[in-house]
């Protein structure tokens, strides 16, 4: 996926792919046979032997991460070009086998002499062959045990967020997103793939153009039976993408006639607790704001991952609780309401997916392309990170 | 991979054993022995890029082998100092001149005897090889006692593809050490089999890497080596191979086989090959006899002469295509279509990165489709397969034409579009960059007509399908410089294709000699002959395929539009496309590709009727020499400037029939006199279209 999404971009580009000085990947789920994916990728784009690449992981921020180590190291002058993406490929997630049965096959190594092995060979239960997972596996905190999708519940119940509410929401980010692919307004940032069977995949193909309120309510919860209201219909879709940014210092800039599309501003990191990781955004972008001297209405255009609809709604919430901006983020008042006409203006991750190595870096590169297309000056990106973390980024128009 | 740092380390990777001393005795082999007295003989055959076993490279191994047999060491080893292998085979240009069966026979027994000297040596004698070990190499080889092969090396025996078959030993060497159906299947197709094939019947001992090859020596010579051991059914066949009965029965079959690839009519060294093994396989001495006296006996037929010659042909369109000074290392192809698709994939599969531009994503996807599916069939490996496909980058938005440096337009023949293209591609492409155009039928002076800079246009037009047709044609025209051919020659040789240099004229060389073939056939199929008896008499001639096939294969719509176009330029007394035929075209029964044509077509074959007549020997005459009669058309008009470029041309572009050496070859052969006169003959019957070219007063 990345060497698809990565080879239109060096296409294009006025330099040669070999000049770039670093590649830094985020991705989560690595495959086993390619354990550091960013030089895998490289080496297939033809950046040459001579360029180094190293992946980073943060879980559902590794995309944005990339960036921000990207823009860290230009900052700091040792590097003038760097290619920063994110990719994943959650349909190649490996099933396991489980425990007893690693036990099992280990035992039927060690063992020495017939009689040994065919005992261990009796010793075979058909639960062995039950798979793991890893995909359900990687999906849960390991530290609090919650799935993803329960932390979004809490989230939900916490700020009093209801499951008509997260529908509509989920809706209108399908109408949003299906409206930009018929506008066009995607070109030049999405790509085609080409699949190897001469099948062309060349939209996503989550997008509901005929998404209504009627129908998501018709789901069953996802996650918590039977009350739950998070379902399938209103979190983020799992899928596979890959998404590329080339980060380039003011010298890159002059020496290949580059021009830039925006500005990394500031960026930060910030964590919570694990059970509320939803709440990651509200906790990494405020800081960001206050340190910049920023107000609430200073920023035009905000791209805040959609993991799901009630966690989107709780951020919206949570800034809008004096109580918590008070003590959890230090404002004096409440941070108040971002207008929905600034948020995710094209949808996301509900509609389109979140391949999550790749979505900390489409929201950045959306979030650019927005502010241009609709001629802003400032804009947000920010997610939340499974095991209670945010990520966010502050951009401005170039 | 190829960064700074394996190009700076790469050469220090072939293990030649002890450094060989600067100065030999000898030209093309150095000897020099290691501590423990271990010899080490090295083939580096001066003044060439390849090694083969010439006549003065054989003389002095039997200087060194005397050597070696007074002051015998512990053990030899033999390999190759080329990094492209290890001995490519016989030298070739010292077949040309042989016409003496006795002459050969002694030449080739003073070869036999020097390798059966090798054989001799008391010590164990190891052959490293890695690269290429064809023909005489691989005969060399099977004379030593033990093959190291390394990782990447490709053995054969390619005599019977110069209508020839072993004749060092060859023959009986490799049925005693392997599976003697293998080894007759190695000896009957030429196809060459890549190492760990080798190692699994028994051809070589071992498979390794350079970093392993005084390991893999010294457990060769201390006996610490493993033999493989053929997998079971190997063995019985070999044992039923190995009885008379036996022998029969596998000979029978192979005779049938041969018969579908190589008429025995035609090619007499497969069936010299089976006789050979199939009376005398159980008595090597004998078998040894009779391997020269057959092989003498081939190389002064016609077949193997003009095989040969076709070698050389090749060898000839190879050394036009020159090198360049600088590799292309980015191909820009627009349009997705058939071809474009084809070329872009071609190019990517050896190893240029292509964009292909196209508008409409699904060709693209169609594209990448055919190249996945090609590249899986031709590859070995299914990293070559992702790499190739990594190289092929859809281009919807045309980035790619800054680029590259070379810029091929396939769009469909529409003279706006093309100049549309153009315009766009001048604007962006580097400016050392080269426009090639693959049009079949739109003149370069037409095309070049108000181009920027008309001097970098060049035609280069390839064929179908592209991974299999050998030839381009490299077409020139009034304005184009020097250096824009030397480039589009170097190209077409850097992607492993065969170039024609061709002056822009209609039809260009390939297709205006195959048109009539394909015209006459249409009227004879007109006049009521059975489409199955037409292609038959080509085929007996020796064609690859029909003429009738071929014009279901290219499409019958192009036929006709191809047919019209060079009529109308050439003024040429052409029989016309008939009515039925674009009747047809109009009804969408288009050939292979719509499913019907003249023939239906079922699962890509053509379905033929069993019963139809069997063709006489005038209808050979009446579709080959109009073709022909337009080759020496093509001499006479400059088209090409040599006899060897456009017998090339046909050969490696439409398959004409190899052993006869090419169009304007098998005229000579068949006498300039005869050929005018049938010619005549035909034009009383069917017509001035039959009327002697006046080039054939030229050719003496």
């Amino acid at each position: 996926m990345a060497v698809q999404c990565g080879r239109p971009l060096l296409l294009r580009q006025p330099f040669k792919p070999t000049d770039f000085d670093q590649v830094i990947l985020g991705v989560v789920n690595v495959i086993a046979n390619e354990m550091n994916p960013a030089r895998v990728a490289a080496l297939r784009l033809g950046m040459g032997e001579e360029t180094p690449a190293f992946s980073v992981q943060i879980n559902c921020g590794s995309g944005m991460q990339s960036i921000d180590v990207g823009y860290r190291y230009i900052a700091d002058g040792g590097s003038d070009l760097i290619l920063a993406g994110g990719a994943e490929a959650l349909s190649h997630s490996a099933l396991l086998y489980n425990r007893q049965a690693v036990n099992w096959f280990s035992a039927l190594n060690a063992a020495r002499g017939t009689g040994p092995k065919l005992k261990t060979l009796a010793s075979w239960r058909p639960t062995f062959f039950k798979p793991v997972i890893g995909l359900v596996q990687g999906l849960t905190d390991p530290i609090v045990e919650y799935g993803m999708g329960q932390t979004a519940e809490l989230v939900a119940h916490l700020f009093d967020i209801s499951r008509a509410d997260s529908d509509q929401y989920a809706v209108e980010s399908h109408l949003r997103t299906a409206r930009a692919q018929k506008e066009g307004w995607f070109k030049g940032e999405l790509e085609p793939a080409f699949g190897r069977d001469g099948k062309l995949y060349d939209a996503d193909d989550g997008v509901r153009a005929d998404s209504s309120v009627e129908k998501l309510a018709k789901l069953s919860p996802a996650f918590e039976r039977p009350w739950g209201k998070v379902t399938a219909g209103n979190s983020s879709q799992i899928t596979d993408g890959a998404s590329w940014v080339i980060l380039a210092s003011e010298d890159a800039l002059k020496k290949h006639g580059l021009t830039p599309l925006a500005i990394i501003r500031d960026s930060h990191w910030a964590a919570l607790d694990p059970e509320i990781m939803g709440l990651g955004p509200v906790v990494s972008s405020t800081p960001i704001l206050s340190r910049n001297g920023l107000a609430r209405e200073d920023v035009d255009i905000w791209e805040l991952n959609e993991a799901f609809a009630a966690q989107v709604l709780g951020c919206l919430a949570a800034w809008n609780d004096e109580k918590f901006c008070k003590d959890v983020l230090g404002l004096d008042g409440a941070f108040g309401q971002i207008d929905r006409s600034t948020l995710n203006v094209d949808g996301g991750a509900i509609s389109l997916g979140h391949p999550v190595g790749a979505s900390g870096n489409r929201i950045v590169l959306h979030c650019v392309n927005a502010m241009k297309r609709l001629g802003k000056k400032r804009g947000v990106a920010t997610e939340c990170i499974g095991g209670g973390q945010g990520g966010a980024m502050l951009l401005e128009a170039a | 991979m190829d960064g700074l740092a394996m190009r700076t380390l790469g050469d220090r990777n072939l293990e030649l054993g002890p450094i060989p001393a600067k100065r030999s005795k000898w030209k093309h082999w150095k000897l020099t022995r290691t501590a423990d007295d271990v010899a080490w003989l090295v083939l580096d055959k001066q003044g060439a890029s390849a090694n083969v076993l010439s006549a003065d490279v054989l003389a002095e191994l039997s200087d060194v082998l005397t050597v070696l047999e007074t002051e015998t060491p512990r053990g030899l080893v033999i390999r190759s100092a080329k990094p492209s292998g290890f001995v490519a085979g016989a030298d070739i240009t010292e077949f040309g001149v042989m016409d003496d069966p006795d002459a050969i026979e002694a030449l080739l027994k003073n070869g036999n005897a020097i390798f059966d000297r090798l054989d001799d040596l008391p010590c164990t004698t190891v052959a490293v090889v890695h690269g290429f070990c064809l023909g005489g190499g691989l005969e060399l080889i099977l004379a030593c006692d033990r093959r190291i092969a390394i990782e990447g090396a490709r053995f054969g025996f390619p005599e019977v593809l110069l209508g020839l078959h072993p004749g060092l030993g060859g023959s009986w060497r490799s049925i005693k050490l392997i599976n003697p159906v293998e080894a007759m299947t190695m000896m009957l197709t030429g196809k060459t089999v890549h190492a760990r094939q080798a190692k699994n019947s028994g051809l070589v001992d071992a498979v390794t890497e350079e970093r392993h090859v005084l390991g893999a020596v010294a457990a060769a010579l201390d006996g610490s080596l493993r033999l493989p051991k053929p997998a079971l059914p190997q063995r019985v066949i070999s044992g039923i191979a190995q009885t008379g009965i036996g022998r029969r029965l596998f000979a029978r079959k192979m005779r049938s086989e041969a018969e579908k690839k190589a008429p025995s009519r035609h090619y007499p060294a497969p069936y010299a090959l089976i006789d050979l093994w199939e009376d005398l396989g159980g008595e090597p001495q004998t078998m040894k006899e009779a391997e020269v006296a057959s092989f003498a006996k081939l190389l002064v037929t016609p077949t193997a002469k003009n095989l040969v010659r076709v070698f050389f042909l090749r060898e000839n369109l190879k050394k036009l295509a020159g090198k360049a000074a600088e590799k292309v290392k980015h191909v820009h192809v627009v349009g997705a279509g058939a071809m474009g698709g084809d070329i872009a994939a071609w190019c990517a599969w050896q190893g240029v990165t292509v964009s292909l531009a196209d508008m409409q994503p699904i060709p693209l996807a169609k594209t990448i489709g055919r190249a996945s599916a090609l590249f899986g069939k031709i590859g070995r490996k299914s990293a070559q397969t992702r790499d190739a496909l990594d190289r092929l980058i859809p281009d919807l938005y045309g980035d790619g034409v800054g680029r590259a440096d070379i810029v091929i337009e396939a769009v469909p023949e529409n003279l706006d579009l093309k100049r549309k293209i153009y315009a766009i591609a001048e604007q962006r492409m580097k400016p050392e960059a080269i426009l090639a155009t693959n049009t079949s039928s739109i003149p370069l002076e037409t095309l070049r007509d108000g181009l920027a800079r008309p001097e970098r246009l060049v035609g280069l037009h390839f064929f179908n399908p592209v991974s299999r047709m050998q030839l381009v044609e490299v077409v020139s025209h009034d304005k184009a410089s020097a250096a824009t051919l030397a480039a589009a020659l170097a190209f077409c040789g850097q992607i492993d294709r065969l170039p024609a240099p061709v002056k822009s004229a209609p039809g260009f060389l390939v297709n205006r000699a195959l048109l009539p073939y394909m015209l006459e056939a249409l009227v004879m199929f007109d006049e009521g002959v059975k489409p199955e008896t037409i292609d038959r008499a080509a085929t007996d001639f020796g064609m690859p395929m029909g003429p009738i096939e071929l014009a279901d294969q290219v499409g019958l719509d192009i036929c006709v539009h191809v047919a019209d176009v060079l009529k109308e330029s050439l003024g040429w007394p052409m029989p016309d496309a008939p009515q039925w035929l674009r009747d047809k075209v109009e009804k969408g029964e288009l050939g292979k590709k719509t499913g019907k044509g003249i023939y239906t077509w079922e699962k890509g074959e053509a379905v033929r009727a069993k019963d139809s007549p069997l063709p006489d020997e005038a209808m050979a005459d009446r579709l080959i020499l109009p073709m022909v009669n337009v080759c020496i058309a093509l001499l006479r008009e400059g088209v090409a400037e040599t006899e060897d470029i456009i017998d090339g041309a046909m050969i490696f572009g439409t398959g004409f029939a190899p052993f006869r050496g090419g169009p304007l070859h098998y005229a000579r052969q068949r006498g300039v006199a005869d050929v005018t006169k049938s010619l005549k003959a035909l034009a009383k019957v069917h017509g001035k279209r039959f009327q002697p070219d006046a080039g054939w007063a030229t050719l003496k």
